[in-house]
């Protein structure tokens, strides 16, 4: 295929598959502890951190980096610390994480048309460094999720059953955040800070649906994650769409048959 | 190694939350092998109570040791299973199949790499065929109904060997007959396998029928005995009203 004969294709290739099979994975337990929007909020605090960076004129990958996770990491202890529940959590972060990045724009009036570039992504411009982050990030989650796994899967089952049986709940969920906001930085240049939280619940939503046990639904996200993200690409390539829009909404669309095969398990033969 | 005789000592416990007292100076010992009925009102501190004996709350005052280890120290999670209160509210998506969930409570007892032997595999089965569930292993877990994901927990807080299981209103949502054989299910693990029972309900004629030791809670502990003395006490008409009719049956 004369697509992959070109440098920029094999990294989008190689980094948007990578970040697509964590997004998929860290998914399945976000969307299980009712955590799905933290992608959605991180991606806002990313925001904030991305105009930061540019505004000390330091790497915006970087400060986006520090500020998502340092913010993962209050909104967990708000949470564990005062009750405040979850998504409230998230929505005041994220909604301070945007405010911040809009004032540092208007303020420094200049970088407007750079910020907003990373509201859109543009995962055909992937250097080799963003490539091998992508790829260290990939395999630092894969290790995380197979050494924990089952403490892993019994903390998102049950909270308080997982702490009465012994499992350090509080240093998983730091975890999981952490993990999760790198990943929204680096999702960022694949399909851009509007769509990041689409990566994150749209694939494992997918696998939920059809999933009878947590391996398959975990397997089910990441071929949903994965296929979009390569159908996206191509579509792209060969159809001239812009391939954060083409990767979300295929996995929209997959998401849309797995509901209908969940429905009528008929029509798909599952189950 | 552990304490004859107490395996939960509360001692002298007090818990608030903020500023309101819910436990006051409780003082309460569970024997090896005792099937005790912990009751009291709505509110009354029950699951607080229980839940400081866990570990989940920290009391403000007092200790608490479970085999003789003050629970700060406590390791051995895996020996005390429980059963919270409304543990059916599970989320019907949860991509878990009843052996998966049976085998979650042995997993989480083990060290890296943690895989189920062939030991583990049959304690799974086991205590899925104590809770008559056995031939329901490969289905969805939220696909079974309230009382049967119910048992699938029970057997989840039996497959790792627990000295005790503390079960916070385990039978609410479920139906009479479903209710009867659940009894003499914990009769049956608390006789056959010497688990210490601890059984929180409002259900007095459980009371009556099947635990050894009664304690009465409302924010002090205003009882504490065997079933009969619990019967023949005042605390019994108190709690119930005069007219309730109270049957004892002897063991
Ligand atoms: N999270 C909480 N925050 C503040 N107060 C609480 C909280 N949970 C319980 N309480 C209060 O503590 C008291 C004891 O509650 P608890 O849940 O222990 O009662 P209970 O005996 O288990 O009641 P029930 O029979 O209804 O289950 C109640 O007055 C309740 O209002
Ligand atoms: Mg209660």
């Amino acid at each position: 295929m004369e697509i992959l004969q070109f440098g920029f294709m094999q990294r989008a290739i190689l980094s948007g598959v990578l970040i697509g099979l964590t997004c998929s994975i860290l998914g399945v337990f976000l969307i299980l502890r009712r955590d799905a929007m933290i992608g959605h909020g991180l991606a806002h605090v990313t925001f904030g951190g991305v105009a930061l960076g540019l505004f000390l004129n330091v790497s915006p990958l970087a400060a986006a980096m520090v500020v998502a996770v340092l913010c993962s990491i209050f909104i967990i202890k708000l949470r564990e610390r005062t009750g405040v529940h979850g998504d409230t959590a998230i929505g005041i972060v994220s909604s301070a994480g945007m405010a911040l990045g809009i004032v540092i724009a208007s303020v420094s009036g200049k970088f407007s048309v750079e910020l907003f570039s990373y509201l859109f992504g543009n995962i055909l411009a992937i250097g080799t460094v963003e490539v091998q982050v992508a790829g260290a990030l990939a395999v630092v989650v894969l290790l995380t999720v197979i050494l924990n796994y089952n403490d892993l899967v019994f903390v998102t089952f049950d909270h308080e059953l997982a702490k009465t049986s012994g499992i350090k709940v509080n240093r998983l969920d730091t975890v999981l955040a952490v993990l999760t906001a790198v990943t929204v930085v680096l999702a960022m240049k694949v399909v851009g800070l509007l769509l990041v939280a689409a990566l994150i619940v749209i694939p494992a939503a997918t696998g939920l649906q059809l999933a009878v046990n947590f391996r398959m639904a975990i397997i089910l996200s990441c071929l949903t994650g994965v296929v979009s993200v390569l159908g996206g690409l191509f579509s792209a390539y060969y159809l001239d769409l812009p391939a954060s829009g083409a990767i979300v909404l295929l996995a929209t669309v997959f998401f849309l048959f797995a509901i209908a095969a969940a429905k009528f398990p008929g029509l798909a033969g599952e189950r | 190694m552990d304490e004859p005789g107490s395996l939960i000592s509360v001692d002298n416990v007090s818990f608030r939350y903020g500023t309101d007292l819910v436990l006051d100076s409780i003082s309460l010992d569970v024997r090896r092998g005792d099937f005790l009925a912990l009751i009291g009102p709505n509110g009354s501190g029950k699951s607080t109570l229980v839940k400081c004996i866990l570990g989940l709350l920290q009391p403000s005052q007092g200790t608490i040791r479970l085999m003789g280890q003050d629970i700060r120290d406590f390791t051995q999670w895996h020996k005390v299973g429980y059963i919270p209160q409304k543990a059916t509210e599970l989320d019907s998506l949860f991509p878990a199949s009843v052996r998966e969930i049976v085998a979650m409570g042995l997993l989480a007892g083990k060290k890296f790499p943690r895989f189920l032997g062939a030991s583990d595999a049959k304690a799974v089965n086991d205590a899925l065929e104590l809770v008559g569930m056995e031939t329901f292993t490969g289905r969805k877990i939220g696909a079974m109904s309230g009382g049967q994901q119910q048992r699938v927990f029970i057997a989840r807080a039996l497959a790792s060997g627990p000295s005790a299981l503390i079960l916070d209103e385990p039978t609410a949502g479920v139906d009479a007959s479903t209710q009867t054989q659940f009894y003499d299910m914990l009769d049956r693990i608390n006789r056959e396998k010497e688990i210490t029972l601890v059984l929180v309900t409002h259900d007095i004629s459980v009371v009556t029928k099947h635990v050894r030791q009664v304690a009465c809670l409302n924010q002090n502990l205003i009882f504490h005995g065997s079933h009969e003395e619990f019967c023949s006490s005042m605390q019994a008409t108190r709690l119930f009203g005069p007219d309730a009719h109270i049957v004892c049956h002897s063991h």
